[in-house]
């Protein structure tokens, strides 16, 4: 095999990115891309698979290996790349493979965040939906051309099908193993033919989860599960108040804990290092530190819920302003106001934060669940003093993220990276796994802010929505990070998004923002924005449909005619739930109510109507939840029925119970004793129904969380007729307060 | 040294007696399937069955598993109780493609697999009693229930 690498590299423009493909033998593209493989033009290793571009390789035993730029973290990602692939290529499913993207923000960007590499926004099959087509059908494209020509056939008479070449006229057919090394000779065609949808073979059909079996068998490895010859487990002793910071420490006892091999300072606090992860932890148990607490934060919840109180009574910096929402509301027949509450939320993910380095002379390298690789590249080399290509990614499946590893401040990661940096400092082979305990990954912040709203509103005689203003406090995502620069005018658009874009149709729309600067570090968490703004306003629309005694579907609908996709997942949620119908009663003494919601976020539709069931002693039950959902093209339908399971669950555990409070700047839970979640005799039925489309696919991910609260607390208001306008519930608190 | 039946083998462990047989199995064995997700019992992520009773081995010294049979989710198709089970669980877990992010599904198997061991065809608040203890943030619950129900079908 010889092969002039400098002549393979082809570029080919690909939706809204330009794509590097090139060929590439696969010990490289799976280890250093692009590094000395023009060395590789003498080998005489047989036989590679073939990189047909810079997402697909196939090999000569006819595996299909699908290169996924995209985290896995439980979101369906690699199987939604991989259907695209397989779609183009015509493979058969059973072939298909998915391997991690290296970190290399030229090939592997997410194309809507630009020169970045990142998973998040329930973006990965939105941005990647051309993409991985293209790749696929260009693969596909180079498989028929080296058939052709050696059959010696026009490559229109070749056919593909379930990964089987075929020249039916002559009866001959190949494997794609077989054609793969001519095929990796020819020139990369730069305007391949996608299929019509009705030619699609899985794209909306079922396949089975690419990482199913690896899960259930338990060999599916995560961060949590990487072993290396002479790696250490650090478990490292975090100050107990946000922004304080070492002292002093007494190692003396630490040291003698056996399997304790090192105890170091770093930035974030004292790290001690063991055989594993029982011994270090017992180290870190005996360890003495003295704190400064000189730059504490030390605020209670009650004392930032009284600022944000205050914040509530004076305008804040101008999110929207159409019309004039003041003077509409002094006109209004009907005006109502009311004022909603979220507490600091944590993610909770199963996996705690963890992260694998490796530091030597060469540079790192790096095992996490990777969700922002161009972001942690950059920090986590300007803390060793490296140029980010010498900090190697391994991206590994994530125990869970809604959000919490794409940290604005590569925290964990940047942490791991000073525990190595401080051992190799010393002189010594710097291999570790820094490994947070549940409490220290739910006492280390990064939540989703504490938020309030109030909501103002008027409605004409008719029931006609007047004026509509929306008062927002809370912390503020990107200040104080490397996305400052997006926050325009005093708004991050992710503390108002939901209410700017507000559907329901009035002519005066008034929203405007308070960030109070706390010490409490805060991240996106699933939906980011929606989480607080679809509550506040999906509740309170319902009030307003109430006070207008209209039915809150009716009230809805008429002030959506503007929103053809809103009214689809609407109409879909209210037939498959049986809105027309009476809800079936509950057992004596027990009171059932129905209530619905509607969300659109990260451009797709959710609706939702929710039925409860409130014992006589005030406790309920959510009984059902009926999901209807426009995502565009459903790649996987099944993935997205899980998806909006899983959002209605993940939502429900912040409806029904979890919140961050505060002590004196003490974070007061610590693991799911006190920081309860969701667990499965609190699931409700669900239903998911999937409105057809023919629009591009947008996200899942996170869409299905925002949309339950309040079609439960709508439920319970038609159950109980108390309003809940504070998170978690609690029921009967009006009542008793 | 304490010695410990995992997984019909027995292993003379380099570990100190009081060290939770999470961490034996993890670090020692690299038996890495079973998974820490709260250290404190809360979660079930590090569910594994000790004589075939589902146990949390987070919160279990290895002491306490001297003697006894412990069977991880490693361990299942050879498993000399329950493996009849999982091979319906792990069956009916692939087949409603259950998982998402997979990090607690060792610990729900084994759950579900004790559960059905002990009981083939349980009602809802059976599953509800048996699997509350695991905890799983994708709320992958609902598909957890149809492939407990849809394995004792195949058991029947």
């Amino acid at each position: 095999m010889s092969i002039d690498n400098a002549n393979r590299r082809e570029f080919f423009k690909v939706g809204a990115g330009l794509t590097l493909a090139f060929y590439l033998p696969p010990s490289l593209a799976a280890s250093n891309l692009g590094k000395g493989a023009a060395s590789l033009a003498n080998t005489s290793t047989p036989p590679l698979p073939l990189s047909l571009n810079a997402f697909v390789r196939i090999g000569t035993d006819d595996r299909v290996t699908v290169i996924a730029k995209h985290l896995e973290m439980g979101q369906g990602t690699y199987t939604g790349l991989s259907t695209l692939v397989a779609e183009e290529l015509d493979a058969a499913w059973s072939q298909i493979h998915v391997e991690a993207a290296p970190a290399d923000a030229k090939r592997y960007n997410n194309l809507f965040f630009g020169p970045m590499q990142a998973t998040g926004g329930s973006t990965s099959l939105a941005n990647s939906f051309m993409q991985m087509r293209q790749a696929g059908a260009t693969a596909r494209a180079m498989l028929v051309s080296a058939a052709a020509q050696r059959w010696q056939v026009a490559p229109e008479s070749i056919t593909i099908r379930q990964g089987v070449v075929t020249h039916a006229a002559s009866n001959r057919k190949a494997r794609f193993g077989e054609l793969v090394e001519a095929a990796a000779q020819l020139p990369v065609p730069q305007d391949v033919k996608l299929k019509a949808p009705k030619d699609f073979v899985y794209i909306g059909k079922h396949v089975a989860r690419t990482d199913s079996k690896a899960k259930i068998n338990g060999t599916a490895i995560y961060t949590q599960d990487i072993h290396l010859p002479g790696m250490l487990t650090a478990v490292v002793a975090h100050p107990p108040r946000f922004g304080a910071k070492v002292k002093s420490f007494d190692a003396t006892r630490a040291r003698s804990v056996k399997g304790v091999v090192d105890i170091v300072e770093i930035p974030t606090g004292v790290a001690v290092l063991g055989k594993d992860f029982w011994s270090a932890k017992k180290g870190r148990d005996a360890l003495s530190v003295t704190w400064d607490e000189t730059a504490a934060f030390r605020l209670s919840t009650a004392e930032i819920t009284q600022q944000y109180k205050t914040l509530l009574d004076s305008p804040g910096a101008t999110a929207k302003k159409v019309g004039a929402a003041d003077t509409a509301l002094m006109a209004a027949h009907t005006q109502l106001s009311a004022d909603f509450s979220l507490p600091y939320l944590a993610h909770a993910t199963m996996e705690p934060m963890n992260c694998a380095i490796r530091l030597d002379t060469e540079g790192c390298e790096v095992w996490n669940g990777e969700q922002a690789q161009t972001t942690d590249q950059l920090k986590i080399a300007a803390a060793l003093g490296l140029k980010p290509e010498q900090v190697k990614i391994n991206m590994l499946y994530a125990g869970g993220s809604f959000g919490r590893r794409s940290s604005t401040q590569s925290d964990y990661p940047l942490e791991a990276a000073q525990i190595a940096k401080a051992i190799f400092t010393a002189g010594k082979p710097a291999l570790i796994k820094l490994v947070w305990t549940r409490e220290d990954d739910m006492r280390a912040g990064s939540y989703r802010p504490q938020f309030m709203h109030r909501i103002t509103a008027g409605l004409d005689a008719e029931g006609n929505l007047m004026a509509w203003k929306q008062r927002i406090v809370g912390q503020s995502i990107l200040v104080g990070t490397a996305l400052e620069g997006y926050v325009k005018d005093g708004i991050d658009m992710s503390s108002v998004e939901g209410a700017v874009n507000l559907p329901y149709a009035t002519a005066n729309l008034s929203v405007d923002l308070h960030s109070p600067k706390l010490g409490v570090p805060v991240l996106w968490w699933r939906s980011v924005g929606s989480t607080h703004s679809a509550f506040a306003i999906e509740s309170f629309v319902d009030e307003l449909a109430y006070a207008a005694k209209k039915d809150p579907i009716a009230f809805r609908r008429k002030l959506l005619t503007e929103h053809p996709r809103h009214l689809g997942v609407i109409d879909l949620a209210m037939r498959a739930s049986g809105w027309d119908k009476p809800l079936a009663p509950g057992k004596f003494g027990e009171k059932r109510g129905r209530g619905f919601a509607v969300h659109e976020s990260f451009n797709s539709f959710v609706a939702n109507v929710a039925e409860v069931t409130v014992k006589p002693d005030g406790s309920f039950k959510v009984d059902r939840v009926v999901c209807a959902v426009d995502c565009g093209i459903a790649v996987n339908p099944d993935v997205v029925r899980a998806q909006m399971e899983g959002g209605i669950g993940f939502g429900l555990s912040a409806a029904l119970h979890s919140e961050i409070t505060l002590n004196e700047g003490r974070v007061e839970q610590s693991n799911f004793t006190d920081y309860p979640v969701l667990r499965i005799n609190e699931m409700p039925d669900i239903e998911v129904h999937i409105v057809p489309s023919a629009e591009p696919p947008t996200g899942v991910g996170e869409p299905g969380t925002p949309v339950v609260a309040p079609a439960v607390a709508n439920a319970l208001f038609a159950a109980t007729g108390e309003r809940l306008r504070q998170l978690p519930f609690r029921l009967g608190a009006a009542k008793s307060a | 040294m304490p010695t410990l039946n995992i997984n019909g083998q027995n292993h003379k462990l380099d570990v100190e007696p009081d060290t939770a047989l999470l961490w034996a199995l993890r670090d020692t064995l690299q038996l890495t399937g079973t998974k820490y997700g709260c250290g404190i019992a809360a979660c079930g992520a590090c569910t594994v069955l000790l004589n075939g009773a589902p146990t949390r081995s987070c919160v279990t010294p290895v002491s306490a598993a001297v003697g006894q049979r412990v069977t991880t989710i490693e361990g299942l198709p050879t498993a000399k109780t329950g493996n009849k089970a999982a091979r319906a669980v792990q069956a009916a877990w692939e087949k409603l493609d259950v998982v998402q992010c997979g990090y607690c599904q060792s610990g729900q198997i084994m759950s579900a697999v004790a559960l059905l061991t002990s009981n083939p065809k349980p009602t809802d608040a059976d599953i509800d009693t048996a699997m509350a203890g695991n905890i799983c943030r994708c709320a992958t619950y609902h598909r957890i229930r149809a492939a407990i129900h849809d394995a004792s079908r195949a058991l029947a």
